[in-house]
């Protein structure tokens, strides 16, 4: 009797020693093997951990990509039925359809401040697109690796209209709402400690209560970057009673960013990057994009697919800046149908205007 | 020895068939098994952190940390290292905690008791507030509460009580005093005072066991000190010309008062939250100890012409007391441990500051085993001071 209970003990001790030793005992072979990936339903990003982020995102069929937890209207928002929309939303998509030829093969993981680099750290997503500020501390002791800058920013400060404030030099001893694990935490400590100048934090986890605590009057000044607060200022009670001030507290070069250590999966969210840039470049827009495919100029056949193999030396199809312009469009079409003339923010291009419209956006040939 | 069954030679048997051989090989599978478990754990988490070029390492603790932290029981400015800001969210973590236990006690053990009253009204709107705190979840009340500090007027439309205490959305501002240059002559006569107490304190102990009689010194001992710092206090402006502390009165500025003492919105909803919550399972803690001392000693006590107060006081609680200890230390250590929830209504406390260093290091592994060790080594403090309490106060069989 006694034996009959130590058999079947000992069998499952062995087994699962078995199932932890198995996954990480063979960590360069068993290059990919998708149907026998450990554990997919309780895991689904962690295969990629042993082989390559790309095979196992082509595996899943879909692309995890994090984004902002609170609303960021024009560059992520979620609508009453659930629905992701705005800028960094439309850079997800164009991951997709890069990788499926269908931009809805997406899952959104909304992250806060505080919670995106562990998440792209832990495997939990596959990119990370939040208004995410390009700095080497992130790249390099956080362990990200970053992607081409999508939109140029820099922190900027809100204050109410009635409080007098022209400039950050008249803020000397004003209470200040901030929101945690941002660079705007640090550059707000920098140019006060820079300018001689004191200041109370109020510092939250969650962008939604760092506004609302400004918008309460539990702070003087609300300090994001200037996208943020163009966005967050419609959605305060009284949008009319606050200004943004002119002054720049930083450069904030914000972009998508995967987990260092992947090179391949890293060049293709660049390359689907880039192509935004290319093919506005080219004037290649959703629209026009059937006369494009009939064209003789040899470079635009090549950045479209046509002819050459471009995109198998990044790990992804040819067409997959064709796909990127039927589905997504190119990057003017993304930055107006979020941010442009025709919505509530009109925000000029400035330097996320292509390098021949003096801005700053400038895409590596395809060749 | 047993004559009944056959003694079996321990040769007969293969060792694969001796239970008592079995039972130690079992053990010793079992733990080769947990400790390679944890080795494989451990490798995978290296490989990946390694990956990564993530390799934990304490080395970021002496960078400055450049984040600013609101507020701080230590000078901290944003220069400092990691390590300060580290030691600012300790503190700040330990400043709820007491200040939140030495309330929560009190306002539980009024509870506890109204309880128990028989009249009517207090019984009911006790059980009515231990029933309703008790089923809404913590956070929720926390975030109820800092809400509620956003209904106050701004810092320009302050509620003004007198020209001492100014309610606004930011917290309450408070007159406070100020040491001033004749504080610390003062100060020698304050730790006179101390000693003096001490004195008090330990003749009355002697008198009382001599006489073989219970009563309470302490009384006595806070008495004697407060006659004589204040007779200090008074000696001491006399003779230097000025007042060793002075009330300061906050006075408004451009944006925020000057002067006086802030107790900070996000503070003061955390305490509040803590302490009403926490209250509700001392106060019933202490209702289950006063009912579980017999009735006959409450019967007892009344024969002897004691009054209710009295033998509440003296007989009642002593005894209620040694069943209200060993829980009481983990509503304590409770109320320690919730206090992280200060994270979502922005008060710096320990596991906020760690986050905000984990997020802007990426050292996710040390940061967490600090964390971890903190919240341990405060939670084991906490419980060795409450055992000390504990078998001092127990009954001594003899």
């Amino acid at each position: 009797m006694r034996r009959s209970l130590m058999v079947p003990l000992a069998a499952a001790l062995s087994l699962i020693i078995a199932a932890c030793g198995g996954a990480p005992a063979a960590p360069t072979a068993a290059p990919e093997a998708p149907t026998t990936a450990p554990a997919p339903t309780a895991a689904p990003a962690a295969p990629a951990a042993t082989t390559g982020r790309l095979e196992a995102i082509t595996a899943r069929g879909t692309v995890i990509c994090g984004v902002n937890n609170n609303p960021l209207p024009g560059f992520a928002s979620v609508d009453a039925s659930g629905v992701y929309s705005g800028f960094d939303v439309d850079f997800c998509k164009a991951v997709a359809a890069a990788l499926f030829d269908d931009p809805s093969k997406v899952e959104y993981r909304p992250l806060s401040s505080q919670d995106r680099f562990t998440a792209l750290q832990t495997g939990e997503i596959d990119v990370l697109i939040r208004n995410s500020t390009w700095t080497l501390g992130r790249d390099g002791d956080v362990g990200l690796d970053w992607s081409p800058t999508t939109f140029y920013d820099g922190q900027g400060m809100m204050v109410r209209k009635d409080s007098g404030i022209t400039s950050i030099n008249d803020m000397d001893g004003a209470t200040i709402c901030v929101q945690t694990g941002t660079t705007t935490e640090l550059n707000l400590a920098d140019v006060f400690r820079a300018k001689g100048l004191t200041f109370q934090p109020v510092v939250f986890p969650d962008g939604d209560q760092t506004r609302s605590a400004y918008d309460a009057g539990q702070c003087d000044g609300f300090t994001t970057d200037k996208s943020g607060l163009v966005s967050s200022i419609t959605l305060l009670s009284n949008p009319a009673d606050h200004q943004i001030l002119s002054d720049t507290m930083s450069k904030e070069p914000l972009g998508p960013s995967v987990l260092q250590g992947d090179p391949k999966w890293a060049d293709a969210v660049n390359w689907i990057t880039f192509a935004t840039f290319q093919a506005e470049e080219y004037g290649i827009t959703s629209a026009n994009l059937a006369e494009f495919s009939a064209s003789e100029v040899p470079e635009i056949r090549r950045f479209l697919g046509i002819e050459g193999e471009l995109g198998k030396g990044v790990g992804l199809s040819n067409d997959f800046a064709a796909r990127v312009i039927k589905h997504v469009g190119n990057y003017a079409e993304i930055y107006n149908r979020n941010l442009g003339p025709d919505t509530p923010f009109n925000l000029p291009r400035g330097l996320n205007a292509l390098y021949t419209e003096g801005g700053l956006l400038y895409s590596p040939p395809f060749r | 020895m047993a004559s009944g069954i056959p003694r079996i030679s321990s040769s007969s048997i293969p060792f694969y068939r001796d239970t008592r051989i079995i039972a130690v090989l079992v053990q010793i599978v079992f733990a080769i098994a947990v400790m390679a478990g944890c080795w494989v754990l451990y490798q995978n988490m290296i490989a990946g952190l390694a990956r990564a070029n993530l390799l934990p390492t304490f080395d970021f603790l002496n960078v400055p940390a450049s984040f600013p932290i609101a507020e701080s029981v230590i000078p901290y400015d944003p220069s400092m290292s990691y390590w300060q800001a580290f030691v600012v969210g300790l503190l700040n973590t330990a400043r709820v905690a007491l200040i939140g236990i030495v309330l929560a006690t009190i306002l539980g053990i009024i509870l506890g008791i109204f309880r128990l009253s028989s009249n009517w009204l207090l019984s009911n709107v006790a059980m009515a507030y231990v029933e309703i705190i008790r089923n809404v979840p913590l956070l929720l009340q926390l975030i109820f509460w800092f809400y509620l500090t956003k209904m106050f007027p701004r810092v320009q439309e302050s509620i003004a009580i007198g020209d001492a205490i100014f309610l606004h959305n930011r917290g309450v501002t408070l007159a406070w005093p100020e040491p001033t240059a004749s504080f610390a002559s003062w100060l020698w006569w304050l730790v006179g005072a101390l000693l003096v107490a001490v004195a008090i304190y330990t003749v009355r102990q002697i008198q009382f066991r001599r006489r073989d009689r219970p009563g309470v010194a302490i009384p006595y001992a806070i008495l004697g000190w407060m006659v004589i710092a204040g007779v200090g206090y008074v000696l001491t402006t006399v003779i230097t010309g000025t007042a060793p502390a002075v009330l300061v009165f906050p006075e408004l500025q451009r944006f925020n008062f000057i002067g006086g003492a802030t107790v900070t919105a996000s503070f003061a909803a955390l305490v509040v939250g803590l302490v009403i919550y926490t209250a509700v399972y001392i106060g019933e803690i202490v209702r289950s100890g006063i009912l579980a001392v017999s009735k006959g000693q409450r019967e007892a006590a009344r024969a002897l012409g004691l009054t209710q107060g009295q033998t509440l006081r003296l007989v009642i609680f002593p005894q209620a007391l040694r069943i209200m200890i060993p829980p009481m230390t983990s509503q304590y250590l409770n109320l320690t441990k919730n206090s992280s929830l200060a994270v979502a209504i922005a008060y710096p406390d320990l596991f906020y500051i760690a986050n905000t260093i984990n997020n802007q290091t990426g050292q996710a592994v040390p940061v967490i085993v600090m964390l971890m060790v903190s919240y341990l080594s405060a939670s084991l403090f906490t419980s060795l001071l409450m055992n000390w309490y504990n078998r001092r106060i127990q009954l001594v069989e003899r």
